[in-house]
């Protein structure tokens, strides 16, 4: 039975997306922020990637000064008010709260986060402004919380910063990749606005870079590159049936869910092949949308599932169902979708082996792959010299992110294979401070 | 069951609950429904030449999410003629004939005192209590603290009131002077059958900072007011115990100011109360929480095997000594329980930089250790920590040995020059001052995105699995 009826309406789609770490009202951050102990060396900064002093702000919010609260988060992370939202802080800063020892709830860290940065953003009260322009210019490609975090950074120091972006808006996957339930896209975008107008990076939209001739372009127009391409699209299966109408990538189908909310259409029955993040949140999200059955299957034990068990909880709350210990061998149908053809496993000694003669048919009308996001290696092969390693990722030097072609720096998924906006937050600022010391050497 | 009730100089209540005088008993609504919920008595709001008030009269201290712990007013004594005063004291002993009613009396001539005691003597009241405590508004006229702040004047008003007194009289005192045994005194050479203590304390409860104008603000401005609430017990108990200890006072005490449950009123009886008055707490959760205070008190009284009120009057006062008095010999460490630790390191930074750097903190653990011989045993660290019985004050000395200051006096080894080897800290064990320089920066920089130099752990142990 499906916890959710299938939206039909804007309204009816913001019902059943949510927010999960709805808006802090004045008393709520009071009281939160109240709790705070104010702890010596506080763990829950050195749990967060971009090391925001949040005993700071959060006695700065308790004493009224929300926009030095505001103050402190951006200084140190450009995507304070979607971090805010959008971070597993249960893995991170909350779960480093002293609280947790003591069997009482952490300090809801992000939601004060929000509450703070989200006054500044809705106010546009700006608290940063370009630096003294310096005469040089880095231009970046990829206007996602990587580029444009390092966009920020590079503009305080006085660089001339221009940003191309193969699609029509900023903040890549954070609009187009996180859960709807975790940030709504005007939220995100708000910020990014309240970003450019205190920062002004010009961003041309629509505007991919593809060839050589490109590269060439900005190479000799620049001093600097700066990519933050993120990952591409879903992998594929290789599998038979693949091809079929209904059998979707994650990835795309997040995309497509994020931008046209209510007007996608889910299947009845929906598989979702794979055990990460994204996993979770493609199940989540068509419970939410609708979907009677969702069957989440993974080749392993549940235990050996990538996501954050968090993130399999909520998943469970709306109703999803595992499946665990099996192998998708074929995507059946005439034309669409009918159902997955699965494979029992067993996991010996650490390795997936198929079970001879357990093969069975699941049905469904509709099959999200979330198997991972593929490298943009062949794009990266444009650019001479620049290595990548075993894995698809771009190496670069662990403390200025410059990559071996000393013209390109990088970070965020590019660099780290895929993890957290937080993480591209907290990288570009190192990449834009090893493109300041690359260049102010020069 | 224990037995709550009192007898206080000659005025009978079913338990020493009282509402002090104030808005909580300005009319006979109010007494009558806080008699109902059951308060043993009631100071009625002072009666005198009825006043007029300003709008805008009261401003609180919150901290952090605690509203009024401190609470502040530039209210004056009663606004209602006292005739309808008289009519309704009358009409709540008529249907209270065993509760406490005391009339909380202001004025200025002698005849006005005198003839306000018959008036309210002939309502019904059964005691009076002399206001010269307000510390704002009628003090300017001559009345109330400013009679509070003179004995001699206090003494002469007492006897004044004393004169044609038929029905006992308690002086409340304000506790805006130095030593408050100097009024209580003059009350009791007065003739005074008991004194109340303590009124509000001069204040000015903040400041608005974009008006720059003092809280509570009247059309732009403000004046200093009256302080009481929770935050004034310490000052109150202190008082209390002041008058109680001094031989020459002997006399009732009422005790008053930051009682709000039945701990605080077993404290204010410990030391030499024996009945309290609360005005904030009614005025903050109503009349209701008397229930909470009597079950607390009766489960106290029964715990300790108390059965009247007087078992326990001043059970704490032969413990309260002065500081000369007290053993040098004593000795406690702080001990931490590492099983409780959360490692907020609140005591590390707070001895380290509020104390005597006697905590110290260890590679691979948050829990910090206690160097026990820089340790002065002040309390502190016990006293920051957020986890009950995690820092534990253990007695270290042998208890063989008592030695006070006094004693030391008499027998001359008291430290007397300037780097005299006497000194009580001349062993203790101190940084050398440069060792400060740079050790804020041992701990977590924040905003660490903003130095080079990041290590590359954090881009490769969060990756997000698919
Ligand atoms: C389904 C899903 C859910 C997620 N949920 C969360 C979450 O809840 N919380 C969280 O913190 N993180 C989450 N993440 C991860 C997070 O979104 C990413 O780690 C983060 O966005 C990476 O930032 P980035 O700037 O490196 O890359 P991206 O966000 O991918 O941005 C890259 C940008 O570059 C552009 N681009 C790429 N190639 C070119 C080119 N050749 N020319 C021009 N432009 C180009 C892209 O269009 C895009 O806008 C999720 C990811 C996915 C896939
Ligand atoms: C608004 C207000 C008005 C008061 N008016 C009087 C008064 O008329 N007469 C009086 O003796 N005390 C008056 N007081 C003082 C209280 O009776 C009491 O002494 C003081 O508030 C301390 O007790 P508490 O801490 O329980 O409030 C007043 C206090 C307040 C808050
Ligand atoms: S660990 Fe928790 S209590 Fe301590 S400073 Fe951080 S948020 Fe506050
Ligand atoms: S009792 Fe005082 S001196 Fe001893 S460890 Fe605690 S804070 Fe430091
Ligand atoms: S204050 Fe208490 S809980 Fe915190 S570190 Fe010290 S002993 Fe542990």
């Amino acid at each position: 039975m499906a916890e959710y009826l299938p939206p039909t309406s804007e309204q009816e789609f913001h019902a059943n997306f949510a927010q999960l770490k709805p808006r802090m009202n004045n008393t709520e951050a009071l009281y939160e922020s109240s709790r705070c102990l104010f702890c010596f060396d506080a763990p829950c900064i050195k749990a967060c990637p971009t090391g925001i002093d949040i005993p700071q702000f959060i006695r700065q919010i308790n004493t009224g000064n929300v926009t030095g609260a505001a103050r402190t988060i951006y200084e140190a992370n450009y995507f304070g008010n979607a971090c805010g939202k959008v971070c597993p802080t249960e893995v991170l800063c909350e779960g480093a709260c002293v609280y947790n020892l003591q069997d009482v709830k952490p300090i809801e860290i992000g939601r004060l986060q929000s509450f703070a940065t989200r006054q500044v953003v809705e106010s546009h009260k700006y608290l940063f402004e370009p630096g003294q322009p310096n005469g040089r210019k880095v231009v970046i490609i990829g206007a996602g919380p990587a580029g444009i975090s390092c966009a920020c950074e590079l503009r305080a120091l006085g660089y001339e910063v221009d940003i191309f972006e193969a699609k029509s808006q900023p903040s890549g996957l954070t609009v187009h990749g996180v859960a709807p339930y975790k940030i709504t896209n005007e939220e995100v975008l708000a910020e990014m606005d309240y970003l450019q107008a205190q920062f002004g990076y010009r961003v041309q939209y629509n505007s991919p870079i593809c060839s050589r001739p490109d590269l060439l372009a900005l190479e000799e127009a620049y001093d600097a590159i700066f990519l933050g391409i993120g990952l591409g699209k879903t992998n594929a299966l290789l599998l038979p049936g693949e091809e079929r109408e209904n059998c979707v990538g994650a990835v795309e189908f997040i995309e497509q869910l994020r931008r046209e909310h209510h007007q996608i259409l889910v299947g009845r029955k929906v598989i979702v092949l794979g055990g990460g993040n994204t996993a979770m949140d493609a199940a989540s999200e068509s419970a939410r949308l609708g979907a009677e059955d969702v069957i989440l299957a993974y080749r392993r034990g549940k235990d050996d599932m990538g996501a954050y068990e968090f993130e399999y909880d909520l998943a469970k709350s709306v109703g999803v169902k595992g499946l665990f210990n099996v192998a998708p061998v074929e995507i059946v149908g005439n034309g669409r979708v009918a159902g997955v053809r699965f494979i029992r496993t067993a996991t010996v000694d650490g390795q997936v082996q198929a079970l001879p003669g357990s093969e069975f048919v699941e049905p469904c009308d509709m099959v999200i792959k979330a198997t991972g996001q593929a490298k943009q290696t062949s794009f990266l092969s444009l650019i001479p010299g620049l290595q990548l390693d075993g894995k698809g990722r771009i190496v670069a030097d662990a403390h200025t992110y410059q990559t071996t072609n000393p013209q390109y720096f990088t970070s965020g998924d590019a660099l780290n294979g895929g993890a957290e906006v937080v993480n591209a937050a907290a990288e570009a600022k190192v990449a834009a401070r090893g493109i300041h010391h690359y260049l102010s050497a020069r | 069951m224990p037995d709550l009730s009192i007898n206080f100089a000659g005025i009978k209540s079913p338990n020493p609950f009282w509402l002090a005088s104030a808005p909580p008993t300005n009319s006979g609504y109010q007494v009558m429904k806080a008699f109902d919920a059951g308060w043993g008595g009631a100071v009625w709001k002072t009666l005198g030449v009825p006043v007029v008030n300003v709008s805008s009269r009261y401003g609180g201290v919150n901290y952090r999410d605690k509203r009024l712990v401190g609470f502040n007013n530039i209210e004056l004594i009663s606004d209602r003629p006292l005739i309808d005063n008289l009519r309704e004291i009358e009409e709540v002993k008529k249907h209270f004939p065993h509760h406490a009613v005391i009339a909380s009396l202001m004025v200025q001539s002698r005849e006005e005192w005198h003839q306000i005691m018959r008036d309210v003597t002939s309502a019904g009241a059964d005691g009076v209590e002399l206001n010269f405590g307000c510390p704002h508004g009628m003090c300017e006229r001559g009345m109330g603290s400013a009679v509070g702040q003179e004995p001699d004047v206090l003494r002469t008003i007492v006897e004044w009131v004393m004169e044609v007194a038929q029905i006992p009289v308690i002086v409340k005192l304000t506790p805006n002077i130095t030593d408050i045994t100097e009024p209580a005194r003059a009350a009791r050479l007065g003739g005074a059958d008991a004194i109340s203590l303590i009124n509000t304390i001069q204040s000015i409860v903040g400041v608005d900072l974009d008006q720059f104008a003092p809280y509570p603000i009247v059309d732009g401005k403000g004046t200093n007011g009256g302080y009481c609430g929770p935050a004034v017990k310490p000052i109150a108990l202190n008082m209390v115990k002041n008058c109680a200890q001094d031989p020459y006072v002997q006399l009732p005490i009422s005790g008053i100011g930051g009682i709000e449950n039945w701990r605080d009123a077993v404290e204010h009886i410990l030391l030499g109360a024996s009945s309290v008055q609360v005005c904030t707490a009614a005025m903050h959760f109503g009349f209701g929480i008397i229930r909470e205070m009597t079950a607390g008190l009766e489960q106290y009284m029964t715990e300790k095997g108390f059965h009247t009120i007087y078992d326990m009057v001043g059970k704490a006062l032969p413990n309260v000594k002065h500081w000369e008095d007290l053993n040098l010999k004593y000795k406690v460490t702080a001990n931490i329980h590492e099983d409780k630790c959360i490692g907020c390191q609140l005591c590390y930074t707070a001895c380290e930089d509020g104390a005597h750097q006697a905590i110290g903190l260890r590679e691979g653990t948050r829990v910090p250790e206690i160097i026990e011989e820089n340790c002065v045993g002040c309390n502190l660290c016990s006293l920051v920590c957020p986890v009950e019985n995690c820092i534990t004050m253990e007695r270290t000395d042998d208890g063989t040995e008592h030695l006070t200051w006094k004693e030391r006096t008499l027998a001359g080894t008291i430290p007397t020059d300037f780097n005299d080897e006497r000194a009580g800290g001349l062993h203790h064990w101190v940084p050398e001052p440069t060792a400060a320089l740079g050790k804020e920066k041992h701990k977590t920089l924040p905003g660490k995105a903003r130095q080079l130099g990041t290590p590359a752990s954090v881009v490769n142990d969060l990756v997000r699995k698919e």
